[in-house]
């Protein structure tokens, strides 16, 4: 084991909404370390709890009606999730900075691409206006934006989604940030963009030495472009592993289950897919056992009674929350 | 030969843009330029594209569910273009189409029972209570149980809405469905079950589909043959076995490689394109693909490549591009 300290550490997340139902657990009791210039996936479906573990990290969570009700997030010795939104403001865009899946909506329609690019940069830099226009330009060349000094005076409209994306990209590196949120960064793009955008943040990474936490769905792109990965359900981490491993000899049943049912290019026509049967439930009315057993193959009594949780703390090199893992 | 079940030829849909002091028609949008193909009856036509690539547009003109601008569409030996409104209202009993967002597709006022229903009551099918024990059998198709019926579409997961606009869809007993992106809006896990749904019905029900993505995984799983589309015209088709083993066209072959693998063993050469999708409104000259071709030749810049049929005579492998011009002019 080496001895490189993490950039991040998230322990014992615990962010809950109020609902009709009552408080429901979006997430519950997340933990990890990320390490400087590594890629460390989130990958879960709908409601497991990435994108909002992802919020959290930056003090994002809509509140009312969301709240983080315990657990630390440490960047660079503070503590984030105690701490004052003036305070997260110097951070955000700064030392962490965040990218969504839709650009449009991250991007404000009635300001160039420039005044934004400047607007971040002067908020954290002390810029005059020319010298922080000259960052900014320099930050579009480096995504790979072509006439990078014309394109910076164009409206977001004006510009492609992929485009788009990498003015995004651009944004939130122009500050040379440690950490990079990067949630379903690509999921809006056709696949021939997608295949250019994560190109560019495997790059920039190289670069900037940051380090990035890509939040995804998608087991091709995490494959692809991660170090490590969290597999999350409902809430809870449930296995954690570098990809190797992951891909390799998953051991969480739901793991392979998401692995299995993924429609890939094959040789071979399948008569069916394999499926993971029935639905992920319902957070508000969440089973007493483990979430998965209801699903899962090959669930036991015990599974049914006691909830599982991880074998090893976030330092450990692979975790799995499951009685009964996979060889 | 028997007649296919679909006869597509030279379809166009061409959309004004309008603008300026007295709204003239400025440009148009070319969304699908001369797409021809035919599907035989029981089988899956797969159309794969990016998004703006007309593939949409296509299902919908084929359905006409929008006018075409021009062409030809035979479906069970008929021109449903030269239909009156009363022929095509009969037509639409034999033709039927699954949307993209489960969410937007159901109205959230009716019962799910009510919902698939619906074209039972339009067309005046059967007894009171012939209608009922089909909507059951319906149900039974798609596997979902009978409670559903006196539910509501906001109390069902996207999975389960998707599995009710099939069962609507099937109601008439089509022929032929067009699935516009069906599992595109689905998480991966729920994405394989409603895919191994519409497998069997083809299988089982003799349903034929058009079944349109942008995922070129999703549409080898469910496919007997592959159009690939770009800026409005079918720029490969081929049997899918044929199409995935041996790509021909240079933009079918990026797409490919475009996709990640989830193996983390096989890390695929990529070939990544420059560029974003052209303006269907200001499309290249010559090949449309042309400016972002990695194979691009001094020719394709000005000359449109005609179709030509890169595979044999029994196995036809259509493919639009220079590179395999000498092999020979097909029929349009």
């Amino acid at each position: 084991m080496s001895v490189r300290e993490p950039v991040l550490s998230v322990r014992d997340l615990v962010v809950e909404f109020s609902t009709r139902y009552g408080p429901v657990r979006a997430v519950d009791g997340v933990s990890f370390d990320v390490y400087p210039n590594e890629t460390l996936g989130i990958v879960g479906e709908s409601g497991c709890g990435k994108t909002v573990t992802g919020l959290s990290i930056l003090g994002l969570i809509p509140s009312p009606p969301g709240r983080i009700v315990s657990g630390e997030i440490r960047l660079g010795g503070r503590d984030l999730a105690r701490m004052p939104e003036e305070q997260l403001r110097d951070l955000r865009g700064h030392e962490i900075s965040m990218i969504f899946q839709e650009p449009m909506t991250a991007l404000n329609p009635v300001l160039t691409v420039g005044s934004q690019m400047v607007d971040v940069l002067r908020r954290h830099k002390q810029y005059t206006r020319r010298q922080a226009r000259a960052v900014a330009v320099e930050m579009l060349a480096r995504v790979g934006i072509p006439v990078p000094d014309k394109r910076i005076d164009e409206y977001p409209h004006e510009m492609s989604g992929g485009m788009r994306q990498r003015v995004m990209i651009a944004m939130a590196l122009s500050c040379d940030p440690k950490v990079l949120i990067a949630d379903e960064p690509t999921t809006a793009l056709d696949v021939t963009t997608q295949a250019q955008v994560l190109e560019q943040i495997v790059k920039l990474q190289d670069e900037f030495h940051m380090a990035v936490v890509l939040i995804t769905h998608d087991l091709g792109v995490v494959a692809e472009t991660c170090d490590r990965a969290l597999v999350m359900y409902c809430g809870e981490v449930i296995e954690r592993a570098d990809i190797d491993r992951l891909f390799e000899a998953p051991r969480h049943p739901y793991s392979r289950g998401l692995l299995d049912s993924i429609p890939r290019l094959r040789d071979d026509k399948l008569a069916e897919l394999p499926v993971i049967p029935g639905m992920v439930p319902d957070l508000a009315h969440l089973p007493s056992g483990c979430r998965f057993a209801e699903r899962c193959p090959r669930a036991a009594a015990d599974c049914r009674r006691e909830r599982p949780v991880l074998d090893g703390g976030p330092g450990s090199p692979a975790a799995v929350s499951c009685f009964h893992p996979l060889a | 030969m028997s007649t296919p079940l679909l006869k597509v030829v030279d379809l166009k849909k061409h959309f004004p843009v309008r603008g300026g002091l007295f709204r003239r028609v400025q440009a148009r949008v070319r969304a699908v330029d001369g797409v021809s193909f035919e599907l035989e009856r029981q089988r899956t036509l797969g159309l794969v594209g990016e998004s703006g690539c007309g593939k949409s547009t296509l299902g919908r003109a084929v359905l006409r569910l929008t006018e075409p601008t021009a062409g030809a569409v035979h479906l069970n030996g008929e021109d449903v273009l030269a239909l009156s409104p009363e022929a095509m209202k009969a037509k639409r009993r034999e033709m039927q189409i699954i949307y993209q967002d489960p969410y937007a597709s159901l109205s959230p006022r009716r019962l799910i029972g009510q919902t698939i229903q619906e074209p039972l009551d339009v067309h005046g099918i059967g007894t009171s209570a012939e209608r009922r024990r089909r909507v059951e059998d319906l149900l039974d198709i798609v596997g979902l149980r009978k409670q559903v019926l006196s539910r509501y579409p906001h109390e069902f997961s996207g999975g389960q809405r998707q599995r009710i606009g099939i069962a609507r869809a099937l109601a008439l007993n089509p022929s032929f469905i067009v699935a516009d992106e069906p599992v595109s809006a689905l998480d991966v896990s729920v994405q394989s079950q409603v895919l191994n749904v519409i497998a069997r019905l083809q299988r089982e029900h003799g349903v034929s589909f058009l079944f349109i993505s942008h995922d070129l995984a999703v549409i080898q799983h469910v496919s007997d043959d592959v159009g690939v589309m770009y800026l409005g015209a079918l720029v490969e088709f081929a049997a899918s076995e044929d199409l995935y083993r041996e790509p021909k066209h240079p933009y079918t072959r990026a797409l490919m490689s475009a996709i990640p693998v989830p193996d983390v063993k096989r890390k695929s050469k990529r070939i990544v394109l420059g560029g974003d999708v052209p303006s269907p409104m200001h499309p290249p000259s010559g090949c449309p693909f042309h400016p972002r071709c990695p194979e691009a030749m001094p020719q394709c810049r000005e000359v449109v490549p005609p179709r030509v049929n890169a595979g044999t005579a029994a196995k036809p492998h259509y493919v639009r591009c220079h590179l395999y011009s000498d092999a020979g002019t097909a029929p349009a």
